[in-house]
C-alpha cells in the first residue's frame, strides 16, 4: 500500500526546509527513507543531492527522542559517532560544541542529570559533531515547554545555519519561525506555501510570522 | 532498620515454633532435634562444618564465574548471529528439558570424584539462567539506537560493543542475580552424587548415620551461605552493571 503519493520534494542546498502536515500521513517514514534507514517502507523513486553524490553517509538525523545513551556522560554522549566509527573522538571539538550549546557546566553529567532541553541541546551538540551537511530534523522539539522550545529552535537555527535542513513539523508556528521554504505534505502530495519575509529564526511575535502561523493551522485543519 | 527488625523478628518466630513442636510432639533427636541442639553441634562442630563450607564455596564460586563467562559469551554471539540463533536456540531450550540430576553421575564420571565435577554441574545449572537473561536483553535493545549507529556509519560489530551490550548489562545482572541462588543446588547435588567432601557430603554422611543435629546444622549454613552469596552479587551488580538502566 502506498504510503504517500507521488511526491517531487526539493529541498534547497543550505537553506531550511520546514516539512508540514498531519500525523500519519508518513511525514516521518519519508524522513527515514531519505536517511536510509527506513526498513519499515520502501521508497520507490530517486533521492539525488544537488552535487550529484550520493547521501549516504552525509545525512544526520534528530528525532523528538533525544536517544542520548544514559550509561555515557554528555561528553561521551557527544563523541559517540566517532568511537562508533572506530575514529579519533577529537575531544577538543566536542568540548567546543558542548560551549556552543551552553553545556560545558553539564558535560561531565550523565542524561539523566539533565533538564529535557539540556538533553535536546546536548542531541544538537552529538548531530553537530556529525559534521554532515545534510541535516534532517523529526520534530525535535516537540517534547520542550514553550519557553524551551523557542530557546532550543534559536540555537539550532543559529548553529545549523550553514547546513541543508529538512525539519518534520506538526506545529505551523515553528514551520513559520524557522523555514526559509515551508512544504505541506497530505494525502493529495506535497505543496508549497510561501514562506514569511525575513532569515529564519523570526521573531516569535513578528506578525507577518505569526500570520502565516495562522494561515498554515487553518490549511492543516481544512485537509483533515 | 524496620526491614532488619522483621527479618529477627520472623526468624525468631520460626526458631520458636520449631522448638516448641519438638518439646510438644516429644520426637526423638534423631528425628527433628531441636534449634537449641542446632545450635549447639553448629559450635562444637564448626571446625568440621568450616572444612566442608570452603571446599563447597569454592565450587559455588568457580562455577558462577565460568557459568557467568560462559553465559555472557553464548548470549552475545547469540544476539550477533541469526545463524547462530536459528542452530543453537532450540538445542539449548532441549537441554533444559533434561534434568540436571540425572547427569551429575555422568559427570562424576568424566570430570572426576574431585571439585572438577561438582564445578561442571554448578555452571550447567547456572548457564541457562545466565545466557536467557543476557540474550533476551540483547535483543531488546530500542531501533532508534540502532538507527542512529548505523547512521553514524557503525558496524555490526561496533553497534554490539558500545551500544547492545552495554544497554544489556541490567539484564545480565538479573541473570547473575538468579545464578547467585542456584549455583549452591548445583554444587550440592554433585557432591550428593559422589564426593568426600563439601556440605552436600557432610549432610548426606549425617543423614546416614543419624546426626541429624549435623545434618540440619550443615544446611542452615549452606541457606545462610546462599544469601550472603546473593547479597553479595545483588550489591555488585548495583554498583556496577545496573547503572547502563
Amino acid at each position: 500500500m502506498p504510503l504517500v503519493p507521488h511526491i517531487t520534494l526539493d529541498v534547497a542546498p543550505g537553506s531550511w526546509t520546514c516539512l508540514l502536515g498531519p500525523s500519519g500521513v508518513g511525514k516521518s517514514t519519508l524522513l527515514r527513507l531519505i536517511a536510509g534507514i527506513g526498513d519499515e517502507a520502501a521508497l520507490t523513486g530517486t533521492l539525488t543531492a544537488s552535487d550529484g553524490a550520493q547521501l549516504k553517509g552525509r545525512v544526520a538525523l534528530m528525532a523528538q527522542s533525544d536517544l542520548l545513551l544514559p550509561w555515557l556522560t554528555v561528553t561521551d554522549n557527544v563523541t559517540l559517532g566517532a568511537r562508533l566509527r572506530g575514529a579519533d573522538p577529537q575531544p577538543g571539538r566536542a568540548a567546543a560544541l558542548l560551549e556552543q550549546v551552553g553545556l560545558t557546566d553539564h558535560a561531565a553529567k550523565r542524561p539523566a542529570q539533565l533538564s529535557g532541553g539540556q538533553r535536546q541541546r546536548a542531541a544538537l551538540a552529538r548531530t553537530l559533531m556529525e559534521d554532515r551537511p545534510i541535516v534532517l530534523l523529526d520534530e525535535p522539539f516537540s517534547a520542550l515547554d514553550a519557553r524551551t522550545r523557542a530557546q532550543v529552535q534559536d540555537l539550532t537555527a543559529q548553529l545549523l545555519g550553514d547546513h541543508t535542513v529538512l525539519m518534520v513539523t506538526h506545529d505551523p508556528a515553528e514551520a513559520a519561525r524557522l523555514g526559509d521554504a515551508i512544504l505541506i505534505l497530505s494525502e493529495d502530495g506535497c505543496a508549497a506555501w510561501p514562506a514569511p519575509p525575513g532569515k529564519p529564526p523570526r521573531p516569535v511575535d513578528d506578525a507577518r510570522t505569526l500570520e502565516t502561523q495562522g494561515k498554515l493551522l487553518a490549511t492543516l485543519r481544512g485537509s483533515i | 532498620m524496620t526491614r532488619i527488625a522483621n527479618v529477627v523478628a520472623s526468624i525468631c518466630v520460626a526458631l520458636a515454633f520449631w522448638q516448641g513442636l519438638v518439646i510438644l510432639t516429644g520426637v526423638p533427636r534423631f528425628i527433628l532435634p531441636g534449634p537449641a541442639l542446632v545450635a549447639e553441634t553448629l559450635w562444637t562442630s564448626r571446625a568440621l562444618i568450616a572444612h566442608h563450607t570452603v571446599i563447597t564455596g569454592i565450587e559455588v564460586l568457580a562455577g558462577l564465574a565460568l557459568g557467568a563467562i560462559l553465559g555472557g559469551l553464548t548470549a552475545i554471539g547469540l544476539a550477533a548471529s541469526p545463524i547462530a540463533r536459528n542452530l543453537v536456540r532450540p538445542m539449548l531450550i532441549f537441554s533444559q528439558a533434561v534434568p540436571v540430576f540425572a547427569l551429575a553421575p555422568i559427570l562424576t564420571l568424566w570430570f572426576g570424584y574431585g571439585i572438577g565435577s561438582k564445578i561442571v554441574m554448578t555452571l550447567l545449572v547456572i548457564y541457562f539462567p545466565v545466557t536467557s537473561a543476557f540474550f533476551d536483553a540483547l535483543m531488546r535493545t530500542p531501533q532508534a539506537w540502532i538507527d542512529m549507529a548505523r547512521l553514524m556509519g557503525a558496524s555490526p560489530a561496533r553497534i554490539m560493543r558500545h551500544i547492545r551490550i552495554p544497554a544489556a548489562l541490567p539484564g545480565f545482572a538479573s541473570g547473575l542475580r538468579l545464578a547467585a541462588v542456584y549455583a549452591p543446588i548445583g554444587a550440592i547435588i554433585g557432591e550428593w552424587v559422589g564426593a568426600s567432601k563439601g556440605l552436600g557430603y557432610l549432610m548426606l554422611l549425617a543423614n546416614g548415620r543419624a546426626k541429624t543435629d549435623l545434618m540440619f546444622a550443615a544446611l542452615i549454613v549452606l541457606a545462610v551461605c546462599t544469601v550472603l552469596l546473593h547479597a553479595a552479587v545483588d550489591r555488585a551488580c548495583r554498583a556496577t552493571l545496573d547503572k547502563n538502566a
